[in-house]
């Protein structure tokens, strides 16, 4: 018996009758929260938010009340709110749904957040992949207008917002909040330092601004609707509301779950939500939160304290899926990508794989990051090309260490994540593709084997 | 510059919704593209002039975002997603197959120019991988064994949208 879905943000989208249309949204209790927010006080919206938990979809996991609450409000420039729809973690899928099947949930959401924080306008920045996500969100934008949800004089509030939807053209880097700002002002999108560029004082064109993720931004509306106590009772303490993972890779039936968080295990979702295996595969290792997040390996055993002084020792298949307990194994639950392998791969391949995204992505603004990154993609391309040396693992592993913490942007160690997690998790496979690759050569044989990842 | 008439439109209703000019030059970039098929030097020069910039200004950006392209595409512009997700579902095989099917190598246009192939990064689907994008239209799950008859369809013209 497979375990039951519980959905909050995902709850009509897949509904067979429901449309992405504003009257089909109105007839499911849509707009009411709109209602409800511009009728409070801006402040006890922010307070209700921050009492929820809620914490950020994007992939940090910060909570959403407490950078809201970072605004800086002294210096009388005008407040911007943008939505991040760059929706470019590998792996992850969940935005998506919600701007091609349920957009005014998202405008919805948007515009009670904008009064919350008195945002002058707001920015939806969406992948330039997303043609028709695209042309939805515009059509929705209208829609609500005409209706006065959006624009001037919001519902007779006397508060006035509009939302601009901006597209991107590529770059996984604008998915990074700064470099997305810069982005937006029509720039490359390399990323700025922190401090002191902190959006919440210094964002866009050098004011206030809150960059939030899609789900996030879907989420106010719920803790609106219920209030921020009851919101907060929806999952563990710390780890509150639904997360939506999205499951890829090898599995029977991949696609996007909706649970509280901490509801099921990581075994419980490849197992019984997603079907397991295919039939004779066993499990070899799990990308839990997106490409960035660390490998975690079937056969480990993870042992440890939890925040709250628990003691835990889990195997793969027993991690509660939640920010924290994703964390306590050393990894993150990230943006919600769950990437599942089995048996039959090639790590030194998957490896190679991850390391061309992550070197075609580099923006190229911090030398470790620009140079690093691609050798490490050399690396691992001349050892998948049958030019494999036993001591890669380890040059591999200098190099990640040499990126990680020496870059402007969190991209340094998205980049170096991968590589030190699959050569501290994998490292014999690396050696052995040289052992191998060197035999094969003794025998006459090419070297390489044929690859199906890189 | 001969732009259309409603892309001259889209683009003077697009400008004044920014706070400042220069935010809308990546929209320009894809309004511009989407009507000339690519960005040329004079797209590049027309664009920073509206927005009161140098080209260079337009060129950096054109130079950093994979979208933007300075050369045609063929008739059918194919994407395949090539990161692990779709990987992992087989996407080097399906391009491989495209490669055969259009007579064209991966990440160039085809001697006839009916098919520009391309490796792409993730799309966001990937609980449909693997993912090709034909032109604007995505298309989900195309495994490596029904490759050969979308290429076919694709070819004769026989292509739907899928969702």
């Amino acid at each position: 018996m497979a375990i039951q879905e519980q959905r909050l943000i995902f709850k009509y989208l897949d509904e067979p009758s429901y449309s992405n249309d504003i009257d089909c949204y109105i007839k499911h209790g849509g707009y009411e929260q709109l209602k409800k927010a511009v009728g409070m006080k801006p402040e006890a919206l922010c307070a209700e938010v921050l009492e929820s938990g809620v914490r950020g979809r994007g992939g940090a996991g910060f909570p959403a009340g407490m950078k809201w609450k970072f605004l800086d409000r002294k210096s009388g420039k005008p407040i911007y709110l943008v939505c991040n729809a760059d929706e470019s973690e590998p792996g992850t899928f969940k935005d998506r749904q919600i701007i091609h099947k349920d957009p005014h949930q998202l405008i919805e959401g948007m515009i009670c957040s904008a009064f919350a924080i008195q945002a002058e306008q707001a920015f939806i920045y969406i992948r330039g992949e997303f043609f028709k996500g695209y042309r939805i969100l515009e059509k929705a934008i209208e829609e609500a207008r005409a209706k006065n949800f959006l624009g001037d004089n919001i519902l007779g509030s006397g508060y006035s917002c509009d939302i601009v939807v901006h597209r991107g053209a590529g770059a996984y880097i604008c998915g990074e909040e700064t470099g997305l700002i810069e982005s937006l002002e029509g720039f490359r999108a390399n990323p700025r330092i922190k401090p002191p560029y902190f959006p919440a004082a210094l964002g866009l064109y050098q004011c206030p601004t809150i960059v939030n993720n899609v789900e996030t931004l879907c989420n106010v509306k719920h803790v609106i609707e219920v209030g921020g106590k009851e919101f907060a009772k929806i999952g563990t303490p710390g780890n509150t509301g639904t997360r939506i993972w999205c499951v890829s890779g090898h599995v029977q039936k991949p696609g996007y779950y909706e649970f509280p968080c901490s509801a099921l295990t990581l075994g419980e979702l490849i197992n019984d939500v997603c079907g397991g295996l295919k039939p004779g595969r066993k499990l070899k290792a799990v990308i839990p939160g997106g490409s960035s997040s660390k490998i975690l390996r079937a056969d480990e055993r993870f042992t440890g304290k939890l925040k709250n002084g628990e003691e835990f020792d889990w195997g793969i298949e027993d991690i509660p899926m939640d920010f924290d307990s994703l964390m306590a194994v050393g990894s993150m639950s990230g943006s919600g990508g769950v990437i599942v392998m089995d048996d039959t791969t090639d790590m030194v391949e998957a490896l190679a794989n991850l390391n061309y995204f992550y070197a075609h992505e580099s923006c190229g603004q911090c030398t470790p990051c620009r140079e690093g990154v691609p050798w490490m993609r050399k690396v691992t391309a001349r050892m998948c090309a049958g030019e494999a040396r036993e001591e890669d693992a380890d040059l591999l592993k200098s190099i990640a260490d040499q990126i990680a913490g020496r870059t402007i942007c969190a991209f340094g160690e998205a980049a170096a994540w991968p590589v030190q997690s699959f050569i501290a998790k994998f490292k014999d496979e690396f050696v052995e593709k040289a052992k191998e690759q060197a035999a094969r050569r003794k025998d006459g044989q090419k070297a390489a084997k044929e690859t199906t990842l890189i | 510059m001969n732009l259309k008439p409603e892309t001259l439109d889209k683009i003077e209703k697009l400008i004044p919704r920014y706070p400042t000019k220069r935010s809308s030059a990546l929209p320009l970039c894809h309004l511009v593209q989407e009507d000339q098929g690519y960005l040329s030097n004079e797209g590049i020069e027309w664009i920073a002039a509206k927005l009161d910039l140098e080209p260079i200004n337009i060129i950096e950006l054109v130079t950093f975002y994979p979208m933007l392209r300075t050369e045609p595409t063929g008739k059918h512009h194919v994407r395949v997603c090539r990161t692990l997700p779709c990987a992992l579902s087989g996407a080097y095989q399906t391009c491989k197959k495209f490669e055969e099917a259009f007579n064209c190598k991966v990440g160039h246009t085809s001697e006839d120019g009916s098919v520009t192939l391309e490796f792409v990064e993730c799309h966001a689907d990937c609980g449909h991988g693997p993912v090709v994008m034909v032109g604007e239209e995505q298309y989900n799950d195309i495994k490596p064994e029904e490759a050969e008859a979308f290429a076919a369809k694709l070819l004769n013209g026989e292509l739907g949208a899928q969702v």
